[in-house]
């Protein structure tokens, strides 16, 4: 492990899909790390290769799926190249998972205690007496009421909101290291929406367990998120800590992103809108895969992949813009408000990282 | 400006009620006795969570269900009186519906061109075979779609896209009101602007109605002229949607819309949520939509106006 706060390391992913139509080229070197305790939010459209990611880490992915090159590290051990066997062992142990439909991801001929229970009696030997003692504790840890009763309801006894909590808690009963949450709460209504995020971090704060958050929703990656990986077309086109992505951000495509998200104040006759679709990863387009709906592209987005350029130690875009060659570009009016309010939090930080200094020396006189 | 006289109004549901399964165990009060009009041009958002009666409301006002009381009155005329089949048949085509997901309400069998001319076809509005196809392509590139397109089947295409076809389909039978049920929350966020701005597009061009059914507060916000909240059945809080978001005044707005995330970090580290009680629905009072501020209303008892009353001023909206 190159850094030790890190519990998962992926590097140079490359996965393509065999269909009849051809090579589909989902994920195109892809890296990123997972430190200890954070949540790291992946954001982008379908087909960008959000879900494709975590099931690699899960090694879930489809028989036509062929990893084309990459490392996934967790635990000094790549894998990648664990058989199935060890992986159903790493599973539900060590990495679980919490799925976008609480209605389908549990077994409906299934008394919930048990699906429970079960995580701790197959990776953990555990009697089953113990093992629904420690269910039962989960329960009441998820927030389900009279859980001494409901351990032998079935899932079609419950609403979806309730659902989505008996899933966390089979997820987190083993305290795994990881959780990936791929739109979890995509299909609950904002209220059960807030109470199941308000839950998952409550439970990340007392279990320290890292979290891969999935979601399309920006309003739900700017409450949950640390740090945000932002993908196009099978690649991480920007990274950094969420306050860097969402005041300070720099692709266009995360530009867009933001600003096709009405807020609460959003008025006007035209919501601004990324023109045009993702490209087809059949045929990957040479070049960044985002020049075709890109107003502000250079020239050489059309003949050269751009590199990642660094932003911060925490922050890097992989935009041309960034380059020392490439023309001033304004961004969009709501863009600039942005990174304005962002000089100004630095700005606040400093003072205050200041502040702290003088007292220290204060205190040392 | 929408013109929010009495003469404007182009549907008036008055006292609707919709229940399923009557008389047994299982009944349901989908549509618990709700009042509202709709005038001319305007958006109206109803929002809610699932179960709240919303797709049902919408439903039933496209004439789907049979009411179980109450009226529906669509530019004049009581819908559920439409005899003659001239006359449903102008129903059918002064209302139509865009649907939620846009892979299972367009036939995979039949060819973009005859998805969109099927309405045509029905109400003869095409003179020939040349008109046939000139009208459907010109409904594509209205949709923002190309001709090209006509000839290929739904598969092909991607969500927003389908999403486009439904929408020229809609507007094949040149409708005065259309009822879109959730049409953009199964799109990706940079879609779903698209979507958005071409709806709010065609309502300018063809002085459109919109009823907009949707749960994504902050595109319902951004969409309606007006807004109607509704929790089990009921209709709790209508107003403009201004107004509604900034001054609200029932409980369960104020809770609704303290859960929406918003895509601001810190304005999200700050959030607090305002938790509802549902039980103060169920109390047994007679209760009815009463206007607070004018063209405000809250469900309220006549023993809590002014409780509302006091909240109304607090936010010196209402003189004292």
């Amino acid at each position: 492990m190159e850094n030790e706060k890190d519990v998962l390391e992926v590097r140079n992913l490359k996965i393509n899909f065999n269909t009849y139509a051809g090579t589909v080229q989902a994920i195109r070197d892809v890296s990123f790390d997972l430190r200890k305790g954070e949540t790291l939010a992946i954001v982008g459209e379908s087909g960008s290769g959000k879900t494709v990611t975590t099931r690699s880490i899960m090694g879930l992915n489809s028989p036509n799926a062929v990893i084309d090159s990459g490392t996934i590290m967790f635990k000094g051990q790549d894998l990648l190249k664990k058989s199935r066997k060890q992986m159903d062992q790493i599973r539900g142990r060590d990495i679980a998972e919490i799925f976008q439909d609480p209605m389908t991801s549990l077994d409906p001929t299934m008394k919930i205690g048990k699906q429970i229970a079960e995580p701790l009696i197959i990776h953990k030997g555990m009697k089953r007496e113990k093992a629904y003692a420690q269910a039962l504790e989960m329960m009441k840890l998820v927030g389900i009421e009279n859980a001494e009763q409901r351990i032998n309801n079935y899932p079609h006894q419950f609403s979806g909101g309730m659902r989505q909590r008996i899933v966390i808690a089979i997820a987190l009963v083993n305290y795994p290291e990881i959780l990936i949450a791929d739109e979890p709460t995509t299909a609950l209504d904002v209220t059960i929406q807030a109470q199941i995020l308000d839950l998952m971090k409550e439970l990340q704060a007392k279990t320290n367990t890292s979290i891969i958050f999935i979601t399309h929703d920006l309003g739900v990656v700017a409450g949950m998120a640390d740090r945000v990986a932002v993908m196009y077309a099978g690649k991480i086109v920007e990274y950094g800590t969420v306050d860097e992505i969402f005041y300070n951000p720099k692709h266009p495509y995360t530009w867009g992103l933001l600003n096709s998200m009405p807020t609460m104040d959003t008025g006007g006759t035209e919501l601004p809108s990324i023109p045009g679709t993702p490209p087809d990863l059949l045929d990957p387009p040479v070049g960044d895969a985002f020049a075709a709906r890109n107003k502000y592209a250079l020239k050489i987005d059309t003949e050269k992949q751009p590199p990642f350029f660094k932003v911060s130690d925490t922050h890097y875009a992989a935009t041309w813009l960034l380059d020392k060659r490439a023309p001033k570009v304004t961004p969009p009016e709501p863009i600039i408000e942005r990174q304005k309010h962002y000089a100004e939090l630095v700005h606040q930080e400093i003072d205050k990282s200041k502040g702290n200094h003088v007292e220290e020396q204060e205190e040392q006189l | 400006m929408i013109d929010y006289s009495e003469e404007n109004k182009i549907l008036q549901v008055e006292h609707l009620k919709q229940y399923f399964n009557i008389g047994k165990p299982n009944e349901v009060r989908a549509v618990d006795d709700i009042t509202f009009d709709v005038y001319r041009g305007e958006t109206f958002g109803l929002v809610g969570e699932s179960g709240s009666g919303k797709t049902t409301t919408g439903r039933a006002i496209i004439h789907l269900y049979e009411p179980t009381s109450g009226k529906i009155i669509f530019d004049g005329q009581d819908v559920s009186k439409l005899d003659s089949k001239s006359q449903k048949q102008k129903f059918r085509r002064d209302m139509q519906m865009i649907f939620q997901d846009p892979y299972a309400s367009l036939n995979p069998r039949m060819k973009v061109k005859d998805i969109v001319a099927e309405g045509i076809d029905i109400n003869h509005l095409a003179k020939d075979d040349a008109d046939r196809s000139k009208q459907v392509e010109d409904l594509l590139e209205t949709a923002g779609l190309n001709k090209d397109h006509s000839s290929r089947y739904p598969h092909e295409f991607s969500g927003g896209q389908r999403q486009r076809i439904g929408i020229a389909r809609a507007l094949a039978v040149q409708p005065q009101f259309i009822i879109a049920d959730e049409p953009i929350s199964a799109l990706d966020v940079s879609i779903q602007a698209q979507v958005v701005n071409l709806l709010k597009k065609l309502q300018r061009e063809r002085n459109l109605t919109y009823l907009f059914i949707a749960h994504d507060l902050s595109m319902v916000k951004y969409i309606s002229d007006r807004i109607g909240v509704m929790h089990y059945g009921r209709m709790l809080e209508i107003a403009s949607s201004d107004e509604i978001y900034a001054h609200p005044l029932h409980d369960y707005t104020a809770s609704l819309l303290s859960a929406v995330p918003v895509p601001d970090p810190e304005y999200e580290r700050a959030r607090v949520q305002i938790p509802y009680d549902a039980s103060q629905e169920f109390d047994g009072k007679e209760r009815s939509l009463v206007e607070i501020v004018p063209h405000h209303w809250v469900r309220a008892s006549e023993d809590e106006i002014p409780m509302y009353q006091k909240r109304a001023r607090e936010d010196s909206r209402l003189k004292q």
